[in-house]
């Protein structure tokens, strides 16, 4: 049994459907990546899977149970977190405050959770009392995947996290999302930068004006002349 | 010597009543995204409470400043719920008109429970307390500034130790993101208003100790809370200190006679200063005068 499975989700805005049937599967585990066109709908899947943007049909199943139009509070109850595309950190709090925020809902002492983060990143340790509005898009977004680590999710969903980041910091980052997958927990990622993300996928998805277009092992889609011609540039 | 005396030290105790109204202010914009227009009535409403606690306790205001603080906190916890919270999801002009009808009401109530009249603590006059010989100073002065230090400082501790207060910075700071945190926005919100209203209560009850009571006192201070928080970036409360003290000292030395034997500007325009310096602001630099670093 999956992990994740979004079964002909319709999902939209008010009266515009975005989401025409979309299907997706998430093993334990696994790495997933979603790509497509800009406006293609890949960040409107994200957010109605984490219940931020309303359902208009279909079914989400998380764990095993019905979780299609639950709220975030109680995803994330059940081991889902989010990293948002834009707006995904605090800037007027410091690291330390911005994690503490991710464990908001979570009782219990935060001392374990802030070491386990400190120990995957290291450099935010170092920089715990800084302002996070004061340091640079790499830094920003470690922080980002740190404060959505700290309910201990089963599932991580991240909208393109390398977004606006240099080459170098773009490797950096994929290190990093590689590192938490092989801690066991399951990552269902949006990426631009498809090649890249494929190459360490698990499972990939073309997602184009709503609707699934391709999907298979990561490999199966880089092979594909078809799928390379159209969404990789040839 | 009279700069001092007479100008920079009325400047100080006018400044920390301002900071304290335009504390809340910014709190309140921060996290309902509104600009409250009846809390000057609300300093005004927190000054009355005062005047009966202290009638009937027997007590100085400045010890029943705690009574009038929970007072005025729960009143506008109630107005919150009755007038505000129903519009949260309505564009942000039905709150703030919510806000204006709401401070009509308020001076009503204050002028149907304490009259229309002007009234003042029974504290009996202290002579001042001279320093050095030349530095004159109000013991009642002295006791605002301190208790405004002290109001700050509690403020302080809430935002930055409490996991609460900290949930305020969030929500002020990024809301959508604080809600995918699941950090509820009613707790929040309930916290906002204990603080705003409980600050203002101790403004209105300073600038009550420094002058007199009437029910005009604190809708007479909104445009000078207002230009205060602009100052200071709105939603910001630490700048809005920094605004609060600069805007009453602005006031006051703008009547110092510094040319000749009259004042630079006459003392009946001094809100006519603190209007001035809020139209420059928001030509000049509309996020205020800090950028960043403003929760220390
Ligand atoms: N809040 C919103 N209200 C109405 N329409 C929206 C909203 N957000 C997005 N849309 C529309 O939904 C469509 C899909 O947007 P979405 O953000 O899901 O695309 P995307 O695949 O993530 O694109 P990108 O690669 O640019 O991030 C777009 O046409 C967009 O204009
Ligand atoms: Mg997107």
């Amino acid at each position: 049994m999956s992990l994740l499975a979004v079964e002909d989700l319709r999902a939209g805005y008010g009266d515009t459907v975005i989401l025409h049937g979309v299907d997706i599967e998430v093993e334990a585990g696994e790495l997933a990546v979603i790509v497509g066109p800009n406006g293609a709908g890949k960040s409107t899947l994200i957010k109605a899977i984490f219940g931020v943007v309303s359902t208009q049909g279909g079914r989400v199943r998380f764990g095993g149970d019905d979780t299609t139009g639950a709220s975030p509070e109680r995803l994330v109850a059940r081991g889902m977190a989010y990293v948002p595309q834009e707006r995904n950190v605090f800037p007027t709090l410091t690291v330390a405050e911005n994690l503490e925020m991710g464990a908001f809902t979570t009782r219990g002492p935060l001392a374990p959770l802030l070491d386990a983060q400190y120990a995957l990143f290291p450099e935010l340790e170092r920089r715990r009392r800084q302002l996070v509005g004061e340091m640079s898009g790499g830094q920003r977004q470690m922080v980002a995947l740190a404060r959505a680590l700290m309910t201990k999710p089963k599932l991580l969903l991240l909208d393109e996290p390398t977004a606006g980041l240099s080459p170098k910091v773009m490797a950096q980052v994929f290190g990093y999302i590689r590192a938490i997958n092989q801690a066991g927990i399951g990552v269902l990622m949006v990426e631009q930068n498809a090649r890249l993300a494929l190459q360490i996928a698990d499972r990939g998805y073309v997602l184009a004006a709503g609707r699934n277009r391709f999907s298979g092992t990561g490999a199966d889609l880089l092979a594909n002349r078809q799928m390379a011609e159209a969404f990789l540039g040839g | 010597m009279e700069l001092i005396n007479l100008y920079l030290i009325p400047g100080v105790v006018l400044g920390c009543i301002y900071a304290l109204g335009a504390i809340g202010l910014s709190l309140i914009y921060g996290v309902l995204r509104f600009g409250h227009f009846a809390h000057g009535d609300v300093m005004t409403f927190g000054a009355y409470v005062t005047l009966s606690a202290v009638a009937l306790l027997g007590v100085s205001p400045l010890a029943a400043l705690p009574i009038s603080i929970l007072v005025t906190a729960l009143l506008a916890v109630i107005i919150d719920r009755l007038f505000y919270r129903p519009f949260r999801d309505s564009p942000t002009i039905v709150v703030v008109i919510a806000s204006f009808g709401v401070a009509l009401m308020l001076r009503s109530l204050v002028e149907i429970i304490w009259g229309a009249d002007d009234q003042s603590y029974e504290t009996g006059i202290r002579r001042p307390i001279t320093l050095f010989d030349t530095l004159v100073i109000a013991p009642r002065h002295i006791a605002i500034v301190l208790a405004a230090v002290l109001l700050v400082v509690v403020l302080h501790i809430f935002l930055t130790r409490t996991r609460l207060g900290k949930a305020m910075r969030a929500v002020s700071d990024q809301p959508h993101l604080a809600r995918i945190c699941g950090i509820d926005l009613d707790t929040v919100s309930l916290w906002t208003w204990v603080f705003g209203a409980g600050l203002a209560a101790a403004a209105g009850l300073f600038l009550a100790i420094d002058t007199e009571l009437n029910p005009n006192m604190g809708w007479n201070l909104l445009l000078p809370l207002f230009a205060a928080a602009i100052l200071g970036g709105i939603g910001k409360p630490y700048g809005a200190i920094a605004g609060g003290l600069v805007i009453g000292l602005a006031e006051e030395l703008s009547s110092f006679p510094l040319f000749s034997e009259r004042p630079l500007v006459p003392p009946d325009y001094k809100t006519g200063v603190a209007f001035a310096i809020m139209v420059v602001m928001l030509l000049w630099r509309p996020q205020g005068l800090f950028r960043g670093r403003v929760y220390g």
